[in-house]
């Protein structure tokens, strides 16, 4: 017998006897499809108005100059604002960040001046009342993190070896279990709190203090999602009982995250698979058609579309646009060899032919071999044509993170409502590399006070003489400066994620998380492949220093030639290998906030320009100011082996040692792939 | 033995079937005015084993699939024709798709010694892309600096000892896009059993930036390339029936 309405029609099991385990509902309800793409229906006329409207503002937002409206009183909660529509005649599943579309939200817990500089930078003024509450009543994450700060940190946060720390904005990438809000209803879910809750007695020490004070958090912003839910009309409360309504409490759990953070990456987590069942259970029971199940996913990916957040202009530069990393997992294969494909996973990539292409959210197909092949050529078809699906291996992904995670951003993977992470910046290794020669003053910033070379680092012994480097000598000192690196970098995001915890605590998204969570430590590295070069070179050929009137060494002549990464040349390859693990066995040697578990990622997939502006030149003949390589790319260029060549020496990289992912930036023009269609 | 090697390309997927290895051999006797790669004209490149080159194609194996391999390309490959015999050796050894890309310009069928070389060759080489430059004697000295007798009967000499070869044609506009060449070549096309394929290759201007860097004219600097119509047609008239 069970429990719910909602729960009627479905495959009873550990998920329905009294744990939330929606892994197990999928897996006793889901129905592979192996099929083709010749079912799926077209836009509806309500879909195309709704979508015309949202083309309008987009238009109308361009034109103003990239932010429509924005909010400058009403501070973000669950609940802050009235239910907003595009066409509330239209929509089949509704709810907007404010009481309008387009208009941004203020959110200025991760740090008042972000808020306030980006209002100013499109003409807004921030009211006066919500600056003098966020600065002298409430104390923002970004306040808090400053007032911690060592002096080392700040210098290498202004040097720019460690760049995009998460001080001043959301850390984001943590995915809240959205699907368990459809699944449970709320009200179970504040009980399975509540009960966890209780269990947490013994000596209060700091931790377990901590602890409890996050679930009462986490169960009031339960309450909220409720409250917010009504606002729209809906009562989620109990486990949903249609496709709709398990489409739109998803949606309503999303939503609450963002109203709730302003993170650099706000993604959602893997739900075709279990909106499918839904979808399923209706077309069964004849309550919806097709159109109408294509509608509503339709309409749930024109929200995710149009969710925004205010930022600063230096902020989009880093990213390269105004990215939300709506990142939505697709398919892949579970541990039991059947695919996770279904119906609904053709529906989401469907929505680039009825909507038309978009960067978000970001559709990622997690790839096998084994995925049904009518599949894989839709994925390819759509590919083709729009260019908007992201593909990953979970062949790699699935023997340690199981059938059940998400991608978080780009490549970071977790499993869904188990695992959170502690997400920030990069240390970028080709300035590590140039401290290394220069005893870590930094070869391009000055000290404000005597004029010289800003020394960031304490003083190491530099390289002396202009003799043509030597391998050895080099490799040891950049050694020793990983160490000290990776050391000022794992603290820095110890106190980072600290503040995090305590001013901008994600208490939504947690909520739709288990109590007992693994929680990841995700650093990442910038200037791989520009480091590798540079060491290559130095081994290879012979660099010769070139130095300024201070004596720092500002430039290089290098004779001869030299393997370089991306030639599938194990020469260079190795020293790339080598780079990663050495630094990466540096970050673990570290205590890690809250015994989180260190990973790593090279992933710059943007801001690489950014970083190289801020890196002198380097021993490979890379010159300053010039964009590093993104990710795991080889240096531009000179990769001149072709594709595979290049391919071969990014998967040289070991992923044991890069688990929060690594990415290869790969264009290629169809006429590339072939002569023929 | 060594081969002079101007370079190599990982993900070849234009010269053969699948994806294929490509080796950019060094050195050509011929200087077509349409040649995008000049920097492999001369001597120069870097010297490899075959066993070298077998060794660094064989890390692509994997993405090689039922229908990929090996593509031996250049400048002229078969100007190293024992090299070539040796590279093939050991890749077919190890059970690869082997392919030349050739103008056949080094087969001299008046010659024993030279029919011998290719005759070895051909138990190595599972494909040929043909190059048929043009149909026309004449007009093929003036395009390449080379009659075509050694190419067609390179391409009779392949189809007698029934070796599977594709026939490819680069249509450069006003040089060989003239409709009365493109039936003569699809009439000698007609006397050969074993053509597979034949690809019409639009001539692109790709190259020029390598003539600007070694500092040689470019022959066809008027020229553009041609356009759909010119390639429909002549893509019409050379895969014939048979070639669709």
């Amino acid at each position: 017998m069970m429990q719910y309405k909602g729960w009627e029609g479905f495959v009873p099991g550990k998920w329905c006897d009294d744990e939330v385990n929606v892994r197990d509902f999928i897996q006793r309800n889901y129905t592979p499809y192996e099929g083709d793409a010749s079912f799926l229906a077209p836009a509806t006329e309500e879909t195309k108005k709704l979508w015309d409207i949202v083309c309008d503002l987009s238009k109308k937002e361009r034109e103003a100059g990239g932010v429509l409206n924005a909010d400058t009183k009403i501070v973000s909660t669950l609940t802050s604002h009235g239910a907003g529509y595009l066409d509330k005649d239209l929509e089949k599943i509704v709810g907007l960040q404010t009481d309008e579309p387009f208009k941004r939200a203020l959110q200025p817990f991760g740090g008042i001046r972000m808020s306030e500089g980006a209002l100013e930078m499109y003409g807004y003024k921030l009211d006066p009342d919500v600056k003098e509450i966020f600065t002298k009543y409430r104390k923002t994450h970004n306040e808090g993190v400053f007032d911690v700060y060592t002096p080392e940190m700040r210098a290498a946060r202004s040097a720019h070896i460690l760049t995009g720390l998460p001080d001043a904005y959301g850390r984001g990438r943590i995915i809240g279990d959205y699907r368990r809000v459809a699944l449970y209803g709320v009200d179970y879910l504040i009980q399975k709190k509540e009960e966890d809750k209780l269990s947490m007695n013994g000596d209060m020490t700091p931790d377990k203090v901590r602890n409890r004070e996050e679930v009462a958090d986490q169960i009031k912003a339960l309450k909220a999602l409720k409250e917010m839910a009504a606002i729209y009309g809906c009562d989620i409360s109990k486990p949903a009982e249609t496709a709709q309504q398990a489409i739109q409490a998803l949606y309503f759990g999303y939503l609450a995250a963002v109203k709730d953070q302003n993170g650099a990456a706000m993604s959602i987590g893997r739900n075709t698979t279990f909106l499918d069942i839904y979808i399923e259970r209706d077309l069964k029971k004849g309550l919806i058609t097709e159109e109408q199940a294509q509608e509503f996913i339709d309409h749930f990916v024109m929200k995710l579309r149009i969710v925004k957040f205010m930022r600063t202009k230096e902020y989009n530069e880093l990213f390269s646009g105004d990215p939300t990393w709506v990142t939505e997992s697709i398919g892949g294969m579970g541990v039991d060899g059947r695919s996770l494909v279904t119906k609904t996973s053709f529906r989401i990539l469907h929505t680039l032919d009825n909507l038309g292409p978009a960067p978000e959210p970001n559709l990622t197909v997690l790839w096998s071999k084994k995925l049904p092949v009518a599949f894989k050529r839709y994925c390819a078809d759509i590919s083709i044509r729009t260019s908007s699906i992201q593909y990953e291996s979970d062949d790699l992904m699935r023997p340690e993170m199981g059938d059940d995670y998400a991608i978080a951003c780009c490549v970071s993977c977790m499993k869904v409502g188990k695992d959170m992470q502690f997400f920030g910046a990069r240390a970028n290794l080709a300035k590590c590399l140039l401290y290394a020669i220069n005893g870590g003053k930094d070869e391009l910033m000055k000290d404000k006070k005597t004029g010289k070379p800003m020394q960031v680092s304490p003083e190491f012994m530099p390289i002396f003489g202009d003799d043509a480097l030597d391998y050895d000598e080099v490799v040891a000192k950049f050694e020793n400066m990983m160490t000290w690196l990776a050391d000022l970098y794992v603290n820095t995001l110890n106190l980072i994620h600290y503040m995090h915890d305590k001013y901008s605590y994600e208490a939504l998204e947690m909520a739709l998380h288990d109590t007992k969570v693994r929680r990841f430590f995700a650093t990442g590295i910038a200037g791989l492949s520009c480091a590798a070069d540079s060491l290559s070179a130095i081994k290879y050929a012979k660099v010769y220093p070139i130095r300024n009137e201070d004596g720092i060494v500002v430039d290089y002549r290098i004779e001869g030639d030299y393997p370089k990464y991306g030639n599938n040349d194990d020469r260079a390859d190795e020293i790339a290998v080598w780079i990663l693990k050495t630094f990466m066995k540096k970050v673990k040697s570290h205590y890690t906030y809250r015994d989180s578990v260190p990973t790593t990622s090279i992933l710059t997939i943007t801001s690489n320009v950014v970083y190289g502006k801020k890196t002198g030149n380097t021993p490979d003949g890379r010159r300053g100011g010039t964009p590093l390589a993104p990710g795991a790319n080889p240096m531009h260029g000179r990769d001149s082996n072709g594709a595979l060549a290049s391919l071969e020496s990014v998967a040289k990289l070991p992923y044991e040692y890069s688990r929060d992912g690594i990415s290869n930036t790969f264009s290629i023009t169809p006429s590339s792939l072939g002569k023929e269609d | 033995m060594v081969g002079r090697i101007h370079s190599f390309e990982s993900f070849g997927t234009v010269d053969g079937p699948g994806i294929r290895f490509v080796v950019f051999l060094q050195g050509c006797p011929l200087r077509c005015k349409y040649c995008h790669n000049p920097d492999t004209w001369g001597a120069g490149g870097k010297e490899y084993t075959a066993e070298a080159v077998a060794a660094q194609a064989m890390r692509y194996k994997n993405y090689f699939g039922d229908k990929g391999g090996v593509t031996v390309t250049g400048g002229e490959p078969l100007l190293q024709i024992d090299f070539v015999t040796e590279l093939f050796t050991i890749l077919k050894e190890k059970g690869i798709h082997t392919c030349v890309d050739t103008s056949g310009i080094t087969f001299d069928p008046d010659n024993p010694a030279s029919v011998e070389k290719h005759e070895k060759l051909l138990e190595v080489a599972d494909l040929f892309l043909l190059d048929v430059k043009h149909i026309d004697e004449e007009k093929c000295k003036k395009l390449t600096g080379h009659g075509n007798a050694h190419t067609l009967a390179f391409a009779r000499f392949l189809s007698e000892r029934k070796k599977p070869l594709w026939i490819r044609q680069v249509l450069v506009p006003g040089v060989t896009d003239d409709e009365d060449d493109l039936k003569k070549t699809r009439a000698f096309i007609d006397t050969l059993e074993t053509v597979e394929k034949v690809e019409v290759l639009p001539y692109h201007t790709m190259g020029v930036v390598k003539y600007e860097k070694l500092g040689i004219d470019y022959p066809l600097k008027d020229v553009e390339a041609p356009s759909k119509e010119r390639v429909q047609n002549a893509r019409r008239i050379l895969y014939g029936e048979k070639h669709e």
